[in-house]
This record gives C-alpha cells, sequence and structure tokens, in this order.
C-alpha cells in the first residue's frame, strides 16, 4: 500500500491514521450501527484490560488453594464455581478447568488452535503464547520447549500438555515453594507469576522473590 | 523461544486499535451473537490464512488475526451486510482526509 501520511502530511487535513485502525474504526461502526455492540462497553472492556483483569487474580486464587485444603479440594473439583467464591465470575461462558503441579507431574498450558486462555484470571495472553513455536511445539516436545523457558524436568516427572479449548481454560496451580509456610495469602499470591499459572515456570522461592 | 518469554511489563497492546479489535472480539461472544466455539473457529482458520499468505505468526501480528477473523465472521453469520464495512471504511478514510487539521474526524453518515 502507498503511504498516505507522506501524502498528507504537507497540507492542512488530518494524518491519515494506518490501514489497520481505519479497518478497525469500519468495524466498530457497523457494529455500533446494527447494535451489536455499544460504544461505552468497548472503552469499559479495554479499561478492564489495562487496569482490572491480570495474573494477580490468578495468583490470587492459587494462594487461597494453596492456603486452603477446602478451596483447594473445590478448586480441582469444579474451577469455574471455586472462582466464583472469590467473586471472579468473568468467563460465563467457558470452564476453567484447574491443574495442580508436583513433583511428579508438570502441567502446561496450550492452546494449539488460536488462542484460548482464561483472560479473566490471567489477563491477556502473552505473545510467546500467541505464536505458532509455542502453539506447535509445546504438544510435539514440551520437555524442549520448558528447558528453553529454564524448566529441566528430571524423565520421573510426568509433563501433561493441555490444548485450551472454546469451551475450557486451564489454571495451573504451581507447586507451592519450600519455606512459605508461614506467608499469608497476600504474600504467598506475590510468588505466582503469570507463566507459573501456564506451566513455563514454577513459582517464586520467597528468597528469590524478595531479593527482585 | 523469543528473549520476551518471561513475564515482563510489555505494554498490553501496541497500538490503540489493537485493544480495541479485542474488546470487540470478546463483547460479540459475551454478547450471545457469535459462540465461543465459532470464534475460536474464525480466529483459527484467519491465522491459517494469514500463514498461507506469509505472515510470521510469531504472536506479533496477533491481533491483525483478530480483525480479519472478525470481519470474515461477522459476514459469514450475516451479522453484517457486504458492502457495509467497506463503505463505512471509506467513509472513514475520506473523513481524515478531509477533516481540517484541529477538528475531530466525525463520521458522515451514510
Amino acid at each position: 500500500m502507498s503511504d498516505p501520511v507522506d501524502k498528507l502530511s504537507y497540507d492542512h487535513h488530518q494524518h491519515l491514521p494506518s490501514d489497520m485502525t481505519l479497518r478497525t474504526k469500519a468495524l466498530e461502526s457497523v457494529l455500533v450501527e446494527a447494535g451489536l455492540v455499544d460504544p461505552a462497553t468497548i472503552d469499559a472492556v479495554i479499561e478492564a484490560f489495562e487496569t482490572e483483569i491480570g495474573p494477580h487474580i490468578g495468583a490470587q486464587v492459587v494462594a487461597k488453594a494453596w492456603s486452603d485444603p477446602d478451596f483447594r479440594a473445590r478448586l480441582l473439583a469444579d474451577g469455574t464455581a471455586a472462582c466464583a467464591e472469590l467473586g471472579y465470575t468473568g468467563e460465563q461462558t467457558t470452564h476453567v478447568v484447574a491443574l495442580e503441579n508436583s513433583a511428579e507431574v508438570h502441567n502446561l498450558v496450550v492452546c494449539t488452535l488460536c488462542s484460548c486462555y482464561p483472560w479473566m484470571l490471567l489477563g491477556l495472553p502473552p505473545t510467546w503464547y500467541k505464536a505458532e513455536p509455542y502453539r506447535a511445539r509445546s504438544v510435539k516436545e514440551p520437555r524442549a520447549v520448558l528447558r528453553e523457558f529454564g524448566i529441566d524436568l528430571g524423565e520421573e516427572v510426568e509433563v501433561r500438555v493441555w490444548d485450551s479449548t472454546a469451551e475450557i481454560r486451564y489454571l495451573v496451580v504451581p507447586e507451592r515453594p519450600a519455606g512459605t509456610e508461614g506467608l499469608d495469602e497476600a504474600a504467598l499470591a506475590a510468588l505466582v507469576s503469570r507463566d507459573s499459572m501456564i506451566g513455563t515456570a514454577f513459582a517464586s522461592s520467597p528468597n528469590a522473590a524478595a531479593g527482585g | 523461544m523469543p528473549p520476551e518469554a518471561h513475564d515482563s511489563g510489555a505494554p498490553l497492546f501496541a497500538e490503540p486499535w489493537e485493544a480495541t479489535v479485542q474488546a470487540i472480539a470478546q463483547l460479540v461472544v459475551a454478547g450471545g451473537h457469535v459462540t465461543p466455539q465459532e470464534w475460536a473457529e474464525a480466529l483459527g482458520a484467519a491465522i491459517k490464512r494469514a500463514q498461507a499468505e506469509g505472515d510470521p505468526d510469531d504472536g506479533t501480528t496477533y491481533y491483525r488475526h483478530v480483525l480479519a477473523a472478525l470481519e470474515a465472521l461477522l459476514l459469514d453469520k450475516g451479522l453484517v451486510a457486504p458492502g457495509r464495512l467497506a463503505a463505512r471504511l471509506d467513509g472513514w478514510r475520506r473523513a481524515y482526509e478531509t477533516t481540517p487539521h484541529g477538528q475531530p474526524v466525525v463520521l458522515p453518515p451514510g
């Protein structure tokens, strides 16, 4: 495509936005005119992306599971209902399935088709999660992928790869690190990264977290 | 994996339109206009089409796929009349081209 910004930069009209911006504006206009979406709602959702949803929510769920054995059991039995107990009901159309990592089993989550992901709990998926290499290789060679994330699992550890779907969103509950016995839920949640809830990281140890 | 493979404070969106298309995608599903299954399939198909056309599919072009999937799915489902998107695209382009600098750009009726 030609560069319309150059063409317009010497006159007194507006700079023409990018092709993607114009297509987005056209899409938004058509949907608003058809009554399918409300512009104020679009703004509210974007605001939520920036300020509300994010891995701090998933981390709170994990920290509660570590601290409260009854909640842990409910979370593993019905992730959607357990998250709703904490007020997180943003994904009504999908089921949350919690997967517990341990010394024996390491769960890893991928969406081989596109980018299915527990948005409400983890926020927007990272770029690598949406990229072809991760989508393709996590299933074929999960141990090699995990090594690239710095996780070198012994052969005795079973690796389970879970392919997300439109209906099922997985949340990995990482193994609780040693030396965290006295910590409250807020301190525990600080050890739980986004990646640890996808399965591409361990939870941080309290010393490492304090150091950086 | 790329160097940014781990948690980072990177901005959520590279450009504002990316946030808008993501919000629209969630809203048409949440509003029941599109089922989660339809959406996942449309997005997967858009990614495959882009790959075939040489898209790097490295995650950085992801929101282009979201936009293309929305355009195709809404047309397929009859939620958007054929030609309507092109007409609105043209309307926005002309509005930018004809609005004096400093004035708000408004889409003309049509």
